[in-house]
């Protein structure tokens, strides 16, 4: 281990497999892969190489059907439903391509959400996401909801969201895919300097412009590494 | 904990709020539902009262001896109640000696069809043979005139106390006190007017003639010989005990009269011995029935309710489908989500129950205003009403919530 970067996401072997109807997809067929502190690693490969399902796996929103993944040395397969919500809580944070923020929330209720499931208090809540909101360039927004809102600043809303329970690792899912080129790169430069700033994030997109902005790049191709 | 469920609540008015035509047609079957057994409980219970009252009325925990049961209580032999030994007014003197017992008095009655005085007639007029303690034992008052005296039951005097009923019906207009009635061709002097004492179970108390029995007995010779005459229209006695003797009362009397009728003790009595608890207990079997039937469609008014609120509970999941998975991406867990559509249901139900508790309340004011019907509220019926709409709201909610929360995260972000 290099000094000062500890391993914080370790996954072995890791296969999954699904029904669609009565075809089985094999997603991933057996991925290993290391996720350290302040990484910046953009999983790239076409659409149905695994590379959301393996996201979904990293970030616990899912569970591997074969393989080991170990979260600080912690075996995830044993966690409990309560315990892999908690680790989405306390560990995660997760940016979407289609900013998946509640409707009817203004942007710091929906920035605050993790902290209402971290059982921190309200006024707590309101004040860690007022801040951020403010750090992110949307102190002016903050009690607008969604529809009122460009999906630029929606999702740096969503950024917000997935930065505002200082989590150890931030994933995003194609976070330009529903944003134009400009507003696309404004989104990937707050991504640099949160990478700046110590975080670490995993990111998957299939445009290599976007890969390009990472450490390091590791490309699938029907649910197998390809390179890294 | 506290600070979650307050969270979870906001979260229900805000729903409540988004969906209002939608959540109050939901909560619609509970508060037809809570409402009409707010008020349908609230008359009975109002009933209650009333003739609780009106058996207290009466005289407090009267004991009452008879040959025959005060109700037929199923199928009866009559043949064997009417072969009983009759009950005399000396049984009556025999019982007053008891020690537990203040007063025991002969009672025995008939009805007349008619009762005349000059031009005015009334009908079903009760005539009552008893002595001069009949007053204190029912709780009477002479209200005009004199009570009559024993003098006048030892010496047969033909003379009467009359009800309020009759007073006013037969002399609207003058004192009745000093006038004659006719009875089967005897003349009776009307020398007392009692005060008025109301109706009893839909009876009225004042519609009656008081006599000394032994004048009554002048009236009636024989009481006739057909097997329902002999089984009915005897002599009962009514006892007072004395204060808080209610039970050696029965006891005593029960002994006493086993032994005037020389009862072998494997023989079961020949007569029949009722409290007014019992005749309370009369009543409240009447009234369960209807109670019984009235819990019964407010179950099922729920029961319909609470589909209704699973039914758009369900719909609730599946239009938030995202917002679930969104929740659980950010932590979440099955057991929030859990909480938080339960608490939603069990919101909509309440609300349901607190408008049914209200609008049950007014029903039965209004009819308590427009009918003869006394309405009594208790506590323990909002109770009741919040209670069972919170159930309904608890039971009928927990399957669309557990499904909610059972959703898989991802399947439930890619919803659209």
């Amino acid at each position: 281990m290099t000094k000062g970067r500890e391993t914080i996401c370790r996954a072995l072997d890791i296969h999954k497999t699904y029904w669609r109807g009565k075809v089985a997809v094999q997603a991933l067929r057996g991925v290993t892969l290391e996720i350290r502190t302040n990484d910046y690693v953009s999983i790239m490969g076409a659409s149905g190489s695994g590379k959301s399902t393996l996201i979904h796996i990293l970030s616990c929103l899912d569970t591997p059907t074969k393989g080991e993944y170990f979260l600080e040395d912690k075996l995830v397969s044993s966690y409990t439903d309560a315990e892999l919500a908690g680790a989405r809580n306390m560990f995660f944070g997760f940016v979407f391509q289609s900013f998946s923020l509640l409707p009817r929330l203004t942007a710091i209720d929906n920035v605050a959400l993790p902290l209402v499931y971290a059982g921190v208090k309200k006024r707590d809540r309101n004040q860690r996401s007022a801040e951020i909101l403010k750090k992110i360039g949307l102190g002016d927004r903050i009690n607008h909801r969604p529809n009122e809102m460009s999906g630029g600043e929606c999702q740096r809303v969503a950024i917000a969201r997935a930065l505002v329970n200082t989590p150890k690792v931030i994933f995003a899912d194609e976070p330009t895919g529903n944003l134009d080129s400009k507003t696309g790169s404004e989104i990937m430069e707050i991504f640099d300097r949160i990478v700046e700033e110590g975080n670490t994030v995993v990111m998957v997109t299939h445009d290599s412009n976007v890969a390009s902005h990472a450490k390091k790049i590791v490309s699938l191709k029907d649910g197998l590494i390809d390179g890294e | 904990m506290v600070n979650d469920v307050l969270n979870k609540i906001s979260l229900s008015v805000q729903t409540f709020r988004t969906h209002r035509l939608r959540s109050f047609l939901t909560a619609l079957g509970i508060i037809i539902g809570v409402s009409t057994v707010i008020a349908i409980l609230s008359l009975i219970e109002g009933l209650n009262r009333s003739v609780a009252e009106q058996i207290q009325s009466i005289g407090s925990d009267l004991v009452f001896l008879s040959k025959s049961p005060i109700v037929l209580a199923g199928p009866q032999n009559i043949e064997e109640i009417a072969n009983r030994p009759d009950l005399t007014p000396d049984d009556a003197l025999a019982i007053s000696e008891l020690p537990s017992v203040e007063i025991a008095i002969p009672d025995i009655s008939q009805r007349l069809n008619k009762l005349k005085y000059r031009d005015k007639e009334i009908a079903n007029v009760r005539i009552r043979g008893t002595t001069e303690k009949f007053s204190s034992v029912n709780n009477r008052f002479i209200e005009s005139g004199r009570d009559f005296t024993k003098d006048d039951v030892t010496h047969r005097r033909s003379v009467c106390a009359i009800g309020s009923y009759v007073a006013k019906n037969l002399f609207p207009d003058e004192s009745p006190v000093g006038k004659e009635l006719n009875v089967r061709g005897h003349r009776i002097k009307i020398i007392g007017v009692h005060r008025e004492k109301g109706a009893f179970l839909g009876q009225s108390m004042d519609n009656m003639l008081v006599i000394p029995y032994t004048f009554y007995e002048k009236i009636y010779p024989s009481r006739g010989e057909s097997v329902f005459e002999r089984a009915f229209f005897g002599y009962s006695i009514d006892i007072k005990p004395k204060k808080g003797q209610v039970e050696r009362v029965t006891d005593e009397v029960r002994e006493l009269m086993r032994r005037r009728h020389r009862l072998p003790f494997d023989k079961k009595d020949d007569f029949e011995l009722g409290t007014q608890q019992m005749l309370m207990e009369i009543y409240q079997n009447i009234t369960r029935v209807g109670f019984i039937a009235i819990v019964a469609i407010a179950a099922i008014s729920l029961v319909v309710g609470g589909i209704g609120i699973m039914n758009i509970m369900l719909v609730s999941v599946a239009e938030r489908t995202r917002e679930i998975g969104i929740r659980k991406a950010v932590g979440a867990s099955n057991q929030n989500i859990l909480s938080q559509f339960l608490v939603e249901s069990v919101f909509l139900a309440l609300v349901g129950g607190v408008i049914g508790i209200l609008l049950g309340l007014l029903l039965a004011w209004l009819i308590s205003i427009v009918s003869p019907l006394k309405a009594s509220v208790s506590f323990w019926m909002v109770l009741l009403g919040f209670g069972f709409s919170a159930a309904v709201g608890i039971f009928f909610g927990i399957y669309p919530a557990r499904r909610a929360a059972g959703l898989n995260p991802i399947e439930a972000l890619r919803y659209e």
